[in-house]
């Protein structure tokens, strides 16, 4: 007996050092998140994968960030100097900075995570072709040196999604842009605890005490960065009614992005909360395949264009009002590049026009074949509701459907359609990723190396260097309306088919959520 | 004994080679790309490219598969796509919540089918037999997201009695780790408690009519005894086979309670694996399983001989 409660006893002891091994202290905050996916891949630059960005954010720091405004301010830099010519920039850094393993953050530290990143991310690639030099002046003072103007270095060094330009150490900034990091020391807000990470169940994030945010209040990824909270676990789980359940019970504190059919479930408990905390939403896309018939006639495109329209694809997918938008810009409504000039096409469908166009162009009845996603359920209603728009519009449409996994695997193929390839497919994109011409994937119209639909474009492409080496930003605004025009007249790479939101839901405890692109953790308080 | 016992585990290799093959085929076969689901939305064709030069899923099938093969017969399950982690770890992480799923659910159907079915033997053609038999009925229809969508409202959001979701391992303490256990092990349980109960009262309705179950009535045994020593007993291969093939199943089948009550088991790992299209995880949660069945069969013919003193290898 004495053997077995020696037993019990020794066992229980065990347990309780087990059971608060890496867990939080009793005193400590928790928030408890369930984000939109689960995190696999932890380097921000190597994939653009979302998930991947956000946990960027937590663990690193940008130069500069974008504000509610749009505008770019400093973030880990102090002050900056542009030369009278505009081709030199000289970045000193804010003073005290550091990361997580104690070191100081250094401009060394910042040139060799601007050159990964710029071998890496669209508007890294542009910005490094203008580079002529980039190179530290001292410990906290780098210089950026330009081969002739360029209007986008502040914009590309505050771009607020996939890639963020983040600071990581020198050390770790030397992997090849080709290669995924395993050392993952940032100087941002939160502590990646890497050995507490268990991919498919939890990733833990815990506040950097050595952080020294800036004393403006926050303002998207700008202003002070304060952790209030002591730890925050991004926790897996794939089923959505499942964390509707235990945000509802109190497990979990945040939700991030509640499918829409389950919102009124969420409306209806008082213990929680909806907050629209992505105020620019997403944008829904339609894509053309250049490579082959129909589509790689421009006038045809422009035919499709004419028999979609916004509404038709929100109402299907979103259905609730209060979640969708319709919006002639291409560079998303109420943001800098915003117009709705030659976007209108995109409102309202005229399927006799549509008729006529494919008249003129001489439509021979080739099919298009429209791959549909299934499984996510903010595109699965795209594509049926794009076939029956197409059908009355004059085209023979053969959809195609499939996991997303599958679309994203044969929208690389460039065969023809019979032989594997296709010839549209609708996605959605955060309108983070797709405020101005050159962040804007879909406008990439280098060929057989740009975004799968391949435009080879030589007249877009020139209209978007103008854009990017135009300083001045009233002109700058004059060439993307140019380029929106284009596009949905001739150029015609895709149609922005309507913004819709996803509203975060969380716990009435829950307090300070900021705004933006992205979920931040920082600024987020938990009470009670 | 022991020769059989080598025997049957000789076997499993040709087994598991053909599992193997089978699996490594079918994955190249299905639509999907693991380099464009890594690479992230914006990702050029270029970076795609690239990714899949990486991974080695530019060469050839036959290549992948001899330097897959030649990886496990070296005991290595290879790393998986998207964590940079050898397979065999995350297994390791994963391999317990199921393991303690399974247990929990395979001790609730033992205790609660062998009587329920044993019962309803007993009272054959009664309202009580009735009862067991309808329950068992509903058991095999109701889906077990449904069972468990319901259990949760009632018992954690309502009642707040226990958890909605997560694991805690035993390291936490048999109390949590128990907690957190009930729900889906009653969820998933009640499919295999009306299965053993059906196979426990058919087996012992046969056994209850043979010649020396009425002679040990006629000598005025008590009816427990009976029923328990001369019925059960008798009656219990049928019966163990039933568990058996149970154990193996729900190893396998605890996939949609694993999600629906966001437990990171195997179950949830092969699932976000075949999503992710990460091969190597496929492939070596597979073998895992295959190679877990095998052995549970081969336990269960082990079993017979001490349950039947007939059978002998």
């Amino acid at each position: 007996m004495a053997l077995c409660k020696g037993v019990l006893a020794g066992a229980a002891a065990v347990g309780l050092v087990l059971a608060t091994a890496g867990g939080p202290a009793a005193a400590e905050t928790v928030l408890k998140a369930v984000m939109h996916s689960d995190l696999k891949i932890v380097d921000p630059i190597w994939t653009t994968a979302y998930i991947t960005r956000n946990h960027g954010y937590n663990v690193y720091d940008t130069l500069f960030a974008m504000d509610e405004t749009g505008a770019v301010r400093p973030q880990m830099v102090d002050s900056y100097k542009v030369s009278d010519d505009g081709l030199t920039y000289s970045f000193t850094l804010r003073e005290g900075l550091l990361f997580h393993d104690g070191q100081p953050v250094t401009a060394e530290d910042a040139v060799a995570s601007i050159k990964r990143w710029g071998s890496r991310d669209t508007m890294g690639l542009l910005l490094m072709s203008y580079v002529e030099r980039l190179e530290a002046k001292d410990a906290r003072t780098f210089e950026l040196k330009l081969k002739k103007p360029y209007g986008l270095v502040l914009l590309s060094l505050g771009k607020p999604s996939s890639n963020v330009p983040f600071v990581m150490p020198k050390r770790v900034a030397e992997t090849p842009g080709t290669e995924q990091i395993t050392d993952y020391t940032g100087s941002g807000p939160f502590v990646f605890r890497k050995d507490l990470w268990k991919p498919g169940n939890i990733a833990v994030y815990e506040k950097f005490k050595g952080y020294k945010p800036r004393s403006e209040p926050p303002s998207w990824a700008a202003g002070g960065k304060v952790a209030k909270v002591d730890r925050v676990e991004w926790i897996s789980m794939p089923d959505h009614q499942t964390a509707v359940n235990a945000l509802i019970s109190g497990e979990i504190d945040l939700m991030e992005a509640p499918p829409h059919d389950l919102l009124p479930v969420l409306e209806a408990e008082k213990s929680v909360q909806l907050f629209d905390w992505n105020t620019l939403g997403n944008q829904y896309m339609f894509r053309f395949n250049s490579l082959h018939p129909p589509f790689d006639n421009p006038k045809i495109r422009r035919a499709a264009l004419e028999a979609l329209n916004q509404e038709d694809f929100l109402k299907a997918v979103i259905g609730d009002p209060r979640y969708y938008k319709t919006c002639a810009a291409m560079f998303v409504c109420g943001t800098t590049f915003a117009t709705d000039k030659g976007g209108e096409v995109m409102l309202k469908s005229d399927f006799e026009r549509s008729k006529q166009l494919l008249k003129e162009a001489g439509y021979d009845g080739t099919p298009v074949l429209l791959m549909h996603s299934t499984d996510l359920v903010v595109l699965a209603n795209l594509a049926p509701v794009a076939k029956q728009l197409l059908e009355k519009g004059g085209f023979k449409v053969e959809m195609v459907s499939m996991d997303w996994q599958s679309l994203v695997a044969r929208r690389a193929k460039k065969e023809k359609p019979s032989e594997g390839g296709w010839n549209a497919f609708m996605t959605s994109w955060v309108a983070a990723d797709i405020l101005n011409p050159i962040s804007t994937a879909g406008l990439n119209a280098t060929g057989d190396k740009g975004f799968f639909g391949w435009f080879n474009d030589p007249k877009l492409e020139a209209m978007k260097r103008a854009f990017a080496e135009e300083t001045d930003l009233e002109k700058q605004k004059k060439i993307a309306e140019e380029i929106q025009v284009y596009v949905a007249t001739e150029g015609t790479t895709h149609g922005w088919m309507g913004q819709w939101y996803q509203p975060m839901a969380i716990r009435k405890t829950i307090a300070g959520v900021l705004k933006g692109p992205v979920p931040y953790m920082w600024n987020i308080e938990k009470k009670g | 004994m022991l020769g059989f016992v080598l025997r049957r585990l000789l076997a499993t290799v040709p087994v598991l080679l053909t599992v193997a093959l089978l699996v490594f085929l079918m994955l190249r076969l299905t639509p999907g790309d693991p380099a464009a689901i890594m690479a992230g939305e914006n990702a050029t064709a270029a970076q795609i490219a690239e990714i899949r030069t990486k991974l080695g899923l530019d060469q050839p099938i036959l290549i992948q598969f001899a330097i897959w093969l030649g990886k496990v017969l070296r005991g290595d399950l290879g790393e998986s796509f998207f964590f940079k982690t050898p397979v065999a770890t995350l297994i390791g992480q994963r391999i317990g919540p199921t393991l303690a799923l399974a247990t929990t659910t395979m001790l609730l159907t033992v205790a609660i089918a062998v009587p329920l079915g044993t019962l309803a033997a007993w009272r054959h053609g009664t309202l009580l037999d009735r009862l067991v038999m309808g329950f068992s009925v509903l058991g095999f229809s109701v889906p077990v997201f449904v069972l468990g969508y319901a259990l949760i409202y009632v018992f954690a959001i309502r009642l707040q009695w226990l958890p909605v979701q997560g694991y805690k391992p035993l390291s936490a303490g048999f109390g949590p780790f128990l907690t957190q256990l009930v729900l889906p092990s009653c969820a998933l349980a009640v499919i295999y408690i009306a299965l053993v109960a059906r196979i426990t009262r058919a087996s012992l309705l046969e056994v209850l009519g043979e010649d020396h179950v009425r002679t040990a009535r006629a000598k005025g045994l008590k009816e427990s005894a009976v029923l328990l020593r001369h019925g059960l007993r008798n009656a219990a291969v049928p019966i163990v086979t039933v568990i058996g093939l149970g154990i193996a199943l729900l190893i396998g089948g605890v996939v949609v309670t694993e999600s629906v009550f966001n437990i990171p088991g195997l179950g949830r790992l092969t699932v976000d694996a075949v999503l992710g299209r990460d091969y190597p995880t496929i492939q070596g949660v597979i073998l895992v399983f295959s190679g877990l069945y095998v052995l549970i069969n081969l336990s269960i013919d082990l079993l017979y001989t001490l349950l039947d003193p007939r059978i002998r290898y």
